[in-house]
Formats: C-alpha cells, sequence, structure tokens
C-alpha cells in the first residue's frame, strides 16, 4: 500500500511540475526558442541523398536545399520558368548535322544530329565547409588518408575538426554528370540519359569494367575517363552534347542530377571504415546551396544550416499577377536564404503531426483526411473556406493543383477492352469510351477527395504547355460544353456507346453472356472497400459487372509487366512541366510488354507515335500547341485511359509564415520563405498554457478511492477472528 | 548447471537456422530480388538492365537455396540464403539494402528503444503486481469485485486507443508534455512520460487479472494459514510469503520478455515518434529491406532464446527445490 501511495504521488508531482511550467509540451529543446528556426516534418526517411541516386519528392526536400544544379525555376512566375541557378544564363542550345555544320535554331529535328549546351558557372560561388576540403598549411587535404583506425571517435561529419571550401567549378559539374553512370551508385536516369548525352554509354561500359577490379568501396577516380560528351572549357565554362535534339533537356539542368558534386569530397567518403559509420555522400551531402545538412538523423531529426558561404542570390522582384497584393514581393531584393535553421523532425503518424501544427510546434502542415472537416469547410458551390478555428488562430489556406495524373488505364493488349485477337479493336474502343462517360470523376473528386482534384480531360493538367482552356480544352467523348461549362454526357449517351460496341445493356449481343471486367488494384483494405464499391456501382450503371482484384503492390508491378491486367489504376507525377513528360506515358516507344517502358497500357497508335516525335523535339511555339491537341484528340477517340482527375493539395501556414507559394516544380523553395519570429513566440506561448484542473480532479478521485480503502486495511487488520464478548 | 546451459545454447543452433529459414522463404515468396530491386531504386525510369545490375551486385541474381550450375559444395553455398545469411551467425549483419550499415543503426536505436521499454516494464510490473495484491487482500469486497471489472474493461480496449486517447488528453487537451518527439539528455523525460504512462496503464487489465488469480490460488494454501496464525500482518503474509512464493508463474511470463525490451514496441515508437528498434523494424518490412528483417528477427530469435534461458536460470534462484544438474 505504501509503495503504490509513494509511486502515484511521485507521479503527480512529476505531472505537476511538468504542468506548471510554460510550454512545456515545446517538443524542441528550450535554447532553440526565439531563434529564427522553421519547424517542419517528414514522414518517410529519404533513402538516399546522393544527387545521382536520389530520385523522390520526399528526398528532394533536402537535396533541393544543399545542391544547385545550373538551372532553377522562378520561384513566383507562371508558367513555370527556368531561370539561372549557379549558370549565368539559361543555355540556349546550339545544333548541328551529322558533319558538324552548325544549324539554325528552326532547323527540322531529323536534321539534328548533336544539341550543345554550353553553360558557364557564375565565377566566386563556393562549397558549403567541409571536411573533405580541409587543407594543412601546405595546402594538402587533411583526411585524405583516413583508415578505421583514424576514424576512432568520430561518428557524424560534425566530429572532424576542420572543414573547408573553395571554388565551384565546372569540373564539379563534369564529375557529378560522370557519375550517372557510375556502376555502383545506380542512377535512376542512367539508362534515360545514356541515350541523350554522346558517350554516357560508353562510359558506362568502361567503368563497369574497371569496377569488377576494385574493391567494394574503393574510390573509382573518374577524371581518368574521358566522357566524350561533356567538355571543359575553361575553369567556368562546360559544353554539353547530346545525340539529337531533347529540347526537355533544359529541364534536368534543375534537377539535383545535374548539381555539382567536387571530387575531393567522392575520394573523402570512399576512404576505408567511412561507409561502416555511414558517412557517405548519400548521407552527408555537400553543395553550394543555401543550406547545409548539420545534423541527419534520418530517424527521428534532420536539421539544414545556413551555408555560411552561399553566394549572394536575393528574392524575387516580379511575379504573377496577384503576388504584390498577396505580399509575395514584399522582400523584393532581400538576400537569401531568409531563415537561419530548418528543423525537420520525422512524424509518422498523422495525428502527432496535425496536433503539433494547431500548437504552433510546426509551421506548416497539410490536411490529412482525419482533420480535413477540422480545418476546411466545403461551400455548396464546392467553394473551399477554412473552418471557423482555423481563422481564429489567423492560419491560411494554400491551394494548389498539382502536375499530376491518376487514370484507370486499359490494357490495350487484352482482348476485351484491347480488342486485340479478340473482339475487335472498334468494339474495344467504343466500350472503353462508354465506361470514360460512365465513371463519373466529378462524383469520385468530391465523395472520396473532399473536392480536392480536378477531372481530367486528357493527360495533361494544367499549367502545362497544351493543356486546353474551355470549350477547346474539353474532352469531346465524355463531356459536352453547356451554359459556358463542361459537363459529362448523359449515361444514356455511354449505353448507346456500348450497343454499339456489341454489348447492349452489359450482355454480349450474339451470346447473352453478361460483360464481367477485371480491374486490378493495389489496394484490399477496409479504406478502399468505399471506393471499390463506388466503382463497382459505375460500371453497374451500364449493367457492366465490375470485379476488383485486390493485390499486393509487387504483383501488381509485375502485372503490369507482363501486360497480365485488363483495367488498372495508376497516377503519374511530372518531372518537369513539358508536355513531353505525359504524352511519353503512352507512347508505342514506351509500351511495357514490348519494351518494359512506362506505357503500362500497351497502347500503340501510329498517327499518335508519329505526332509525338514530331512534338517531343519542338520548342513551345504555336505549331507545337497544335501537334498537342491533335494527340489529346487521338487519345480522347481512343480512350486508352480513363482520364480521371489532377489532384489538388492543400497546405495550411500559420500566419507568421510568410513568402510561402505553393510550388509544383521546384523543391528549392526553402530560401524564400521568411517567419515572425516574434508573433511564432507570442501565440504558441498563448495556445501552450497548460491546463492544470485534471491534476486537481485526478487528486481528488485518488483519495476518494485511497481514504475507504485505507480505512478497510486498518479495520480489518485490528479485527478479530471472532467478535470480542 | 554449465552442461544444462551449454546443451541449451546448442539447441539453439538449429533453432536459429530454422528461424533463419523460415524467415527467408517467406520473404522471398512474398518479394522477388526483382521487386526489391524496384523498390531501392524507384519506380520511375527504372531500366531492366539497371534492375540486373542491381541484383548481380547484392548476389540477388544467385538461385534461392540450391545451385545446380555449381559443384559439390557450392551448390549449397553458391546460393542467396547462404550468402546472406551465413555471416549473421558471426554477428556480422552486413548493409541495409541502401548500404547503410545495420550493426551501426541498431546500435544507434537500442537506446531510445530501451528508455521507453525499461521504466514501461519496470513500472508496468509494480503497479499490476501491487494493484493485483491489493485485489487480493480486498478478495471478495465490492472493491476486488469492481476492480476486476475494470481490469477487463481495460483488457478489452486495443492498444491504439490508449496512444491516441492519452495523445489526445494529456498532450492535446491538457498540453502537458509533447504529443510526440524524443530527445537525448535531460530533455528526455518529457517524451518518455507519455508512452511511459500509457505502456503501464494499457498493461494493467491483463497482468492485474493473471496475478491476482496466481496470489489467489497461493493465498488458500496451508503455509499462508500458518503465517495469519502467527499474527503476521496481512500486508506482511501478502509480501514476505505470498508474493515470494507465487514468483515462479510470474516469472515465467516476466523474465522471458526482458530481453525482447531491446526490440521496442512497433506501434508505440510509431506514434510517438521514438526512433527505435521498433520502428526501424516497421520501415524496413514497408521498404522491402530484407537484409534488415533478417536481422531483426534473427536478434529476436537470439534474444527469445536467451530470455528462456534466463527465466530456467531466474527458478532456481526462487525455489530451491529446483536445480539443473539431475
Amino acid at each position: 500500500m505504501a509503495f503504490i501511495g509513494k509511486a502515484l504521488i511521485v507521479s503527480l508531482l512529476s505531472l505537476l511540475l511538468a504542468a506548471c511550467a510554460s510550454e512545456q509540451n515545446d517538443p524542441y529543446p528550450r535554447n532553440e526558442r526565439g531563434r529564427n528556426i522553421l519547424y517542419s516534418a517528414f514522414t518517410e526517411r529519404p533513402k538516399h541523398l546522393d544527387p545521382a541516386r536520389s530520385y523522390t519528392e520526399d528526398e528532394a526536400t533536402f537535396t533541393a536545399q544543399i545542391y544547385e544544379p545550373p538551372l532553377q525555376y522562378h520561384y513566383l512566375k507562371r508558367p513555370y520558368t527556368l531561370i539561372p541557378g549557379t549558370a549565368a544564363a539559361v543555355p540556349e542550345p546550339e545544333y548541328f548535322d551529322a558533319e558538324g555544320n552548325r544549324l539554325a535554331a528552326d532547323a527540322p529535328p531529323e536534321a539534328i544530329a548533336h544539341s550543345v549546351y554550353e553553360v558557364r558557372i557564375r565565377p566566386g560561388i563556393r562549397f558549403s565547409p567541409h571536411p573533405a576540403f580541409a587543407v594543412d598549411s601546405g595546402g594538402h587535404p587533411l583526411y585524405a588518408d583516413l583508415d578505421a583506425a583514424k576514424l576512432a571517435g568520430i561518428d557524424t561529419l560534425a566530429d572532424f575538426a576542420q572543414t573547408g571550401t573553395r571554388e565551384l567549378t565546372a569540373d564539379d559539374y563534369i564529375y557529378q554528370i560522370k557519375r550517372l553512370a557510375h556502376p555502383r551508385l545506380h542512377s535512376p536516369i542512367a539508362g534515360m540519359m545514356a541515350a541523350h548525352i554522346a558517350g554516357l554509354k560508353e562510359l558506362g561500359e568502361v567503368l563497369r569494367e574497371e569496377a569488377k577490379n576494385l574493391p567494394e568501396e574503393a574510390w573509382l577516380d573518374l577524371d581518368r575517363f574521358l566522357l566524350s560528351g561533356v567538355t571543359r572549357i575553361d575553369r567556368h565554362t562546360y559544353r554539353i552534347t547530346l545525340i539529337g535534339k531533347y529540347p526537355q533537356f533544359r529541364y534536368w539542368l534543375a534537377m539535383p542530377f545535374f548539381a555539382p558534386v567536387p571530387r575531393e569530397a567522392d575520394r573523402f567518403y570512399s576512404q576505408p571504415g567511412m561507409a561502416a559509420k555511414n558517412l557517405t555522400l548519400d548521407w552527408y551531402p555537400v553543395g553550394t546551396g543555401p543550406y547545409f545538412l548539420a545534423a541527419n538523423d534520418p530517424n527521428s531529426r534532420m536539421v539544414l544550416q545556413r551555408n555560411p558561404n552561399f553566394h549572394g542570390e536575393t528574392y524575387p522582384c516580379e511575379g504573377e499577377a496577384g503576388d504584390r497584393e498577396a505580399g509575395l514581393l514584399d522582400d523584393c531584393g532581400k538576400p537569401l536564404p531568409q531563415i537561419d535553421t530548418v528543423v525537420f523532425t520525422r512524424e509518422k503518424e498523422s495525428i502527432p503531426y496535425w496536433n503539433k501544427f494547431l500548437q504552433g510546434y510546426y509551421d506548416a502542415s497539410g490536411i490529412a483526411s482525419d482533420s480535413f472537416d477540422q480545418a476546411v469547410r466545403l461551400d455548396i458551390d464546392g467553394g473551399v473556406r477554412l473552418s471557423g478555428e482555423m481563422q481564429d488562430r489567423g492560419i491560411r489556406l494554400l491551394t494548389r493543383l498539382r502536375a499530376t495524373i491518376f487514370y484507370q488505364g486499359f490494357n490495350l493488349l487484352d482482348p476485351i477492352v484491347g480488342g486485340k485477337d479478340g473482339v475487335g479493336e472498334e468494339r474495344a474502343r467504343k466500350l472503353r469510351q462508354a465506361l470514360s462517360i460512365a465513371i463519373d470523376q466529378e462524383e469520385f473528386i468530391s465523395i472520396f477527395l473532399n473536392g480536392r482534384g480536378m477531372a481530367a480531360m486528357s493527360p495533361l493538367p494544367p499549367g502545362i504547355f497544351g493543356y486546353g482552356e474551355g470549350e477547346a480544352g474539353i474532352n469531346p467523348v465524355v463531356y459536352e460544353w453547356r451554359d459556358g461549362e463542361a459537363r459529362r454526357k448523359p449515361i444514356e449517351a455511354a449505353r448507346a456507346l456500348l450497343a454499339e460496341a456489341g454489348w447492349p445493356n452489359g450482355r454480349d449481343a450474339r451470346t447473352g453472356e453478361p460483360l464481367v471486367l477485371y480491374l486490378d488494384s493495389t489496394g484490399g483494405g477496409v479504406d478502399d472497400k468505399p471506393r471499390n464499391d463506388w466503382l463497382t456501382r459505375q460500371f453497374a450503371k451500364l449493367d457492366i459487372q465490375l470485379v476488383v482484384r485486390a493485390t499486393d503492390y509487387n504483383r501488381f508491378q509485375e502485372k503490369l509487366r507482363k501486360g497480365a491486367m485488363q483495367i488498372y489504376f495508376l497516377g503519374w507525377n511530372a518531372d518537369y512541366p513539358d508536355p513531353e513528360n505525359f504524352f511519353f506515358l503512352l507512347s508505342g516507344s514506351e509500351a511495357k510488354l514490348a519494351t518494359g517502358g512506362e506505357n503500362t497500357s500497351n497502347y500503340v497508335n501510329a498517327e499518335y507515335d508519329r505526332l509525338f516525335a514530331r512534338m517531343k523535339d519542338m520548342d513551345d511555339t504555336p505549331q507545337r500547341e497544335e501537334i498537342i491537341r491533335r494527340m489529346k484528340r487521338v487519345l480522347q477517340e481512343d480512350a486508352p485511359w480513363i482520364f480521371g482527375f489532377h489532384p489538388k493539395s492543400y497546405t495550411l501556414a500559420h500566419a507568421w509564415m510568410h513568402n510561402r507559394k505553393p510550388h509544383e516544380v521546384a523543391n528549392n523553395t526553402l530560401k524564400y520563405q521568411r517567419i515572425d519570429i516574434a508573433e511564432r513566440a507570442r501565440l504558441r506561448h498563448e495556445w501552450n498554457a497548460p491546463a492544470l484542473w485534471p491534476l486537481i480532479a485526478i487528486g481528488v478521485v485518488l483519495v476518494v478511492i485511497a481514504v475507504p480503502a485505507v480505512t478497510a486495511y486498518r479495520r480489518r487488520e485490528r479485527q478479530t477472528a471472532r467478535p470480542l464478548e | 548447471m554449465f552442461a544444462y546451459l551449454l546443451r541449451r545454447l546448442l539447441y539453439a543452433i538449429p533453432i536459429l537456422i530454422g528461424v533463419n529459414l523460415i524467415t527467408f522463404a517467406l520473404f522471398f515468396i512474398v518479394n522477388t530480388p526483382d521487386d526489391m530491386a524496384r523498390m531501392q531504386l524507384g519506380v520511375k525510369r527504372v531500366t531492366p538492365e539497371a534492375i540486373e545490375k542491381w541484383k548481380t551486385e547484392r548476389s540477388y541474381d544467385k538461385p534461392l537455396f540450391v545451385n545446380t550450375r555449381a559443384a559439390g559444395f557450392d551448390a549449397l553455398t553458391d546460393t542467396i540464403f547462404f550468402s546472406r545469411s551465413a555471416r549473421m551467425f558471426a554477428g556480422d549483419f552486413g548493409r541495409a539494402e541502401d548500404g547503410r550499415d545495420i550493426t551501426r543503426e541498431i546500435s544507434m536505436r537500442m537506446g531510445p528503444s530501451l528508455a521507453v521499454a525499461l521504466p514501461t516494464f519496470a513500472l508496468g510490473l509494480f503497479v499490476t503486481v501491487s494493484f493485483a495484491l491489493l485485489l487480493a487482500f480486498f478478495r471478495a469486497t465490492a472493491f476486488d469485485f469492481w476492480g476486476v471489472v475494470l481490469c477487463v474493461a481495460m483488457m478489452s480496449i486495443s492498444g491504439l486507443f490508449y496512444i491516441i486517447g492519452g495523445q489526445y488528453l494529456v498532450s492535446k487537451l491538457w498540453r502537458w508534455v509533447p504529443i510526440s518527439g524524443f530527445g537525448g539528455g535531460l530533455d528526455a523525460w518529457k517524451f518518455l512520460i507519455l508512452p511511459v504512462m500509457i505502456g503501464v496503464i494499457s498493461g494493467i487489465g491483463s497482468s492485474t487479472r493473471w496475478y491476482r488469480t496466481i496470489f489467489l490460488e497461493e493465498i488458500g494454501k496451508d503455509y499462508v494459514r500458518t503465517a495469519r496464525a502467527k499474527g503476521l500482518s496481512e500486508a506482511a503474509v501478502l509480501f514476505r510469503h505470498v508474493l515470494k512464493n507465487a514468483l515462479i508463474p510470474i516469472l515465467t511470463g516476466v523474465v522471458a520478455v526482458i530481453p525482447l525490451l531491446f526490440l521496442g514496441s512497433l506501434l508505440t515508437e510509431s506514434f510517438f515518434g521514438i526512433p527505435g528498434l521498433g520502428s526501424y523494424t516497421i520501415d524496413a518490412i514497408r521498404a522491402q529491406d530484407f537484409a534488415i528483417v533478417r536481422s531483426m528477427v534473427f536478434i529476436g530469435s537470439v534474444l527469445y532464446i536467451v530470455g528462456l534461458i534466463l527465466t530456467d536460470i531466474s527458478y532456481t534462484l526462487v525455489d530451491p527445490r529446483i536445480r539443473f544438474d539431475r
């Protein structure tokens, strides 16, 4: 009894002490209060921070702040505009024929044998401090001959006593392009870039042979190998030669794949014992960007610190209409970055993330479906506004339509929905058109996305060249233009198409057999059941039976690879804002079964492929727009996909966050943001006063229980075996 | 006793091989090396050649169990199973699929796991044993009845409910401690108090009922009656006699789980953002990282075997009648 009592008292006292202190629920160290720190969260631990390997959006959150490719996107302008990053200017390609003769900028793509991009880097840019650059008084590297013994006591990069820096040169960019072909790095774009950059494929083969003779962790000095398509012109200039014409290459020059990697760092991390301590470029990147990675514990906390050597980039003074009124140009000309430190805390679950945001411990947050009703109100007319609670807290809602498409794809090799070796291509095409009309994407968006999306008319999302606004942009197979807006055709139109396809009322006109279709889906959990039920009802509108085959992700991918599905659900997120990045998903040269490419529908249409081949190499001209229009019409008629929707992301930001504008393509946006530290401190204090009454209530309850228990115990202890006479 | 321990340790070897074999088979039934390569390389723009290169570099291009193209002993050793498993018995867990050193990760994450698990275990044991003794003391009274009702109610509630409810009340409504996170040094307590408290409370129901049953069984025995007849207080009877004699069944359940505390809690660590081994395992399963999954299952098996051996040893400490040398 006494023990329990003591334990309870100690627990209560601990809680009491905890509760009395101000902002005791602050998850950050007390010494961080009042400092210019942005607090954010990450859900998935980044797998790769090496710019040759990293490709996911989660990783780009970090790599885009650390590495600087030659180009970047303008933060405020729309449509998305490329501007110089470390480059002095956006390079204009020069074209040459097979004989090496220079061609005009508007030369036909088939005449172009090589495109040459000459990139000039601004002088004076320096890398962030790093031990790989540390040198002794004689200029020799301090940490160039390490081994396991010398690494004793060193666990992180911060344990190295000395750091150094040096100027960024063209060689650093060339070194990184060579790294794309490194056989041990498995760069996801190695295969694709080998088809474009002259000599990269050959370099990959040479390096593969070379690596065979090297120990596992030994350094492969890439400077020893020639990459014919990338040459150094001078200390700050390099030239990239592409095979043929590839206008989308300029977008790649804005991605971390083409950021500089200093040879010293590569060598530094290749020393014995480094990898065993996770001291790798994949874990501790080094770049010239506005931040460097000061702490890397991807299990709980990652910290970006202002790069003291960052070159004098300033906040933009131009934007799109409305930016000035929104205060987005108030910081025009101010030096970047505006925030000293960015702390990312790992939050695997949405509930703690959301509640910490409401307490002011995260500066911005997305809206999980659990919290949607608390954060946002939907008007009858479909408009969106913040809830009263959010408005009272001064929280702002930022929305953006993502450069993404989700769709239901048909496998064109299937005898029913593809028609090949089956019902015939014309019947199958009409069946696909009927289903495109029947599946009400607007209803799906309303029910399952809380209105956070927009029905797709083609593969192209808004904001991408060739999208097409208004009546000219609708999918005439599925929609009609009435009263100034696109309206889905009635279900009768779909039924008519289905009858023309030979399945009146969902039954085969010849055999009377019901039409049964199969949808492969990766979701089989409880949460997916309502979606699958809804989808089944959509098919039932045409009296078609839908069987949803839930499968795990691996099997789903395997079915896609083998062309062993009929209908499937998938999405695509743009790498760069160019129509080519969406249309290639349906190009015959990318057919999954035949080539292992990204065309999972195995759709092949000669006209479409011909138009695609022309369009992909063109600049954004009216001629290109016309070709895109024709390509969209081909797809709308053929309906290899049921064009689903483009999702809209909602972000919430506290009142103290400034200069936050959603950007769908760029990830290096932290440098522009600003925090009103005093306002944050004031509101955090106001929102996080502890409640003391529960402690008193718990105390009272314990006393109420303990007093009779103690009384009963004492009475029992004094009780005699028999009542005293 | 030494011979007994040696025998138990030798028994452990085939058990560990078996566990490793089953883990290996189960994992590769669900995930092919191609799936693993895609998971690591990403799904965008990955060429079949890149997948083949990835597999070759990690020896995933070999047969799973038997290499029919190899001669002699190599037919068994030149396989994925052997090349990925043999080193583990020497304590070398190798690298995760993303290249990071597993031993180092485990050593870094063990601390946070133990920081939650040890106080939860110790405090939980103290609270549940004390509560069970209290119920046994007040047996057949209204206090006992409602105590048991409370225990049944508590054990009927999902662990997730305790976590979400605790976070909602203590951190969100009352704002006493951070809702999640982890810190080192003196900062650690404010992150630990809530998960520990929830861990203790969520375990009260089932453990108390179990211990109460054991105590009630002991209380009815002759030696307890004798102790009371000697004039000992009820507290002395319970703590000095009943508790001591009820320890064997308690130890059976308790000592075996002590080594497993190193592995952390999957749910608690995930919800409270504690970077321990529980969340490491969950991450590895989601990332289809066989190297980590295999290592964690192996360590779990070793610790379980150690736990059972410790349980056997603890019997000799609490019950002098038990000896291993006969």
